[in-house]
């Protein structure tokens, strides 16, 4: 698994890459009431806006990890988004993203390097 | 950068893991590992414990209660000579534009009246009665602490304590031993719930609050929960949903201003704008604050603008307070519309985003309140 400094999490499965926000990150914003995906089918580039998490606090925006192309989103997290409260690496799922360029991956965090950012 | 102040009860909220945020100038738990939403639904099915002591208390003194009432009805447009001994009401200081400058509880204590303001206030508030009082005398209490512990078991608690809780009605204050400790209690609270707010000598409030603790249905609840409580319950929050530019009419708080004060009324007028606030209460005001209910599941918080339409230029209002409903289970909001567009049932459009998404003008509070009248 992979990890930017935003909190993300990114796993590969085949030629497509699974998103979603860490364990510390939904602990930080506490409790998740709504998330809003990006439509199928949206071609994202790095650092885009492409995530808006509504906690009972306050609003956060998720950027595009890596360039591609949104394949698929959680529908489950739409009718409960405190998915990502109590399962973040697993039901709590965000997004698919097929890459345009899968190098981006190796630019990104490690586990160990994620570890140390969040310590 | 100025050093926050402190509650007495600072060392209780970090044993107890609370997050502490800066608020109106002290170290505020905004959550408890609990977190904001098990905290509020805490509070609406048991008991919540609350530090307030961060709000202004404050006493009024005169030659009797009477000249107190007086002179504070001067600055207040409330009936507060008429208020019984050992009750209490809502009111609020208004300017000259007849605007609220903050709002406040009152209480007849049989000598005195005992005034209760925010935080964010509570220094001009003060200043302010002392330069506009005369033959009264107003003193800040700072060596208590004030507690609320509210929920449908805060009874069933306080009880506990000095049996003489459970006979309280709403809004009734009374002198209570609870555990030994003379305490100023009513019955009363910003929760929408039955319970109680306590002001407790600061050098016994960590007792006192450990005590409630130790009952296993009172957990303590932030300032997180504090806030969507008293959004779902329909009450405003000063320096959000009202203030210096909103009148009471405007504020639907028109119930706070008895007959007594109103046109026509023994005592009518008297105090700042009392002809805007008077005009007003006849005739009606421009503008209404009014319940909101996103319909969809995206909260809209405060600062969203309003629209008639999806394609209307120019807003016609904006959302005070908004956020999500533990008990509701669904986004809500408090804000202001023009008065001819404010009816229950009206759906209007917030920006967020930058995408027009429809809410409905609903009635106010969201969730039923459960007063002990």
């Amino acid at each position: 698994m992979k990890f930017t400094e935003e909190h993300e999490w990114l796993r590969t499965e085949g030629d497509i890459v699974i998103v979603g926000i860490t364990e510390h990150a939904t602990t930080q914003l506490g409790d998740i009431v709504f998330v809003e995906l990006p439509e199928l089918g949206t071609i994202v580039t790095k650092g885009d806006e492409i995530v808006v998490i509504e906690s009972v606090k306050a609003a956060s925006d998720i950027t595009a990890p890596i360039d591609g192309e949104i394949v698929e989103v959680n529908a489950a997290l739409i009718d409960n988004a405190a998915l990502a409260n109590e399962d973040a690496t697993g039901e709590g799922w965000f997004f698919k993203i097929k890459p345009s360029d899968p190098s981006q991956m190796d630019a990104l965090l490690d586990e160990a390097a994620y570890t140390d950012l969040i310590s | 950068m100025t050093q926050l102040l402190h509650t007495p009860l600072h060392d209780l909220h970090v044993e107890l893991g609370a997050k502490l945020v800066p608020f109106a100038g002290y170290a505020m738990p905004v959550q408890y590992p609990m977190g904001v939403m098990q905290e509020h639904l805490h509070t609406r099915e048991k008991a919540g414990l609350f530090d307030v002591s961060h709000m202004g208390q404050v006493i009024v003194r005169g030659d009797d209660f009477a000249a107190a009432a007086l002179a504070l009805e001067t600055l207040i447009p409330v009936d507060i000579l008429g208020l019984e001994p050992d009750r209490q009401r809502y009111g609020f200081f208004t300017n000259e534009a007849g605007g609220i400058m903050d709002d406040l509880m009152l209480a007849n204590r049989g000598d005195h009246v005992f005034v209760v303001v925010n935080a964010a206030c509570k220094g001009a508030d003060i200043a302010y009665m002392q330069t506009r009082l005369s033959g009264v005398t107003v003193t800040e209490i700072t060596d208590r602490a004030l507690l609320a512990l509210q929920g449908p078991r805060a009874e069933m608690v306080m009880a506990g304590l000095d049996p003489k809780a459970a006979e309280m009605r709403f809004m009734e204050v009374a002198t209570l031993s609870l555990g030994g400790v003379e305490c100023w209690v009513s019955r009363s609270g910003y929760t929408g719930e039955d319970g109680y707010e306590i002001s407790v000598p600061a050098a016994q409030a960590n007792q006192l609050a450990r005590q409630f603790l130790a009952h296993g249905d009172v957990a303590p609840i932030g300032l997180g929960a504090r806030d969507s409580l008293r959004l779902e319950g329909g009450l405003c929050l000063y320096g959000h949903d009202i203030d210096a530019r909103t009148t009471p009419t405007a504020a639907a708080l028109n119930w706070a201003i008895q007959t007594v004060r109103r046109s026509g009324g023994a005592r009518e007028g008297g105090f700042p704008g009392a002809a805007v606030v008077l005009g007003e209460i006849a005739n009606g005001a421009g503008t209404r604050r009014v319940g909101l209910l996103p319909q969809g599941r995206a909260p809209m918080r405060e600062g969203v603008a309003l629209f008639a339409s999806t394609d209307d230029a120019a807003p016609i209002g904006k959302i005070t307070s908004g956020g999500f409903g533990p008990t509701l289970g669904a986004p809500m909001a408090m804000g202001y519309l023009p008065a001819a567009q404010a009816a229950i049932g009206t759906t209007v459009y917030g920006d967020l985003r930058g995408k027009r998404m429809p809410l409905t003008v609903a009635p106010l509070p969201f969730t039923p309140a459960h007063f002990k009248r």
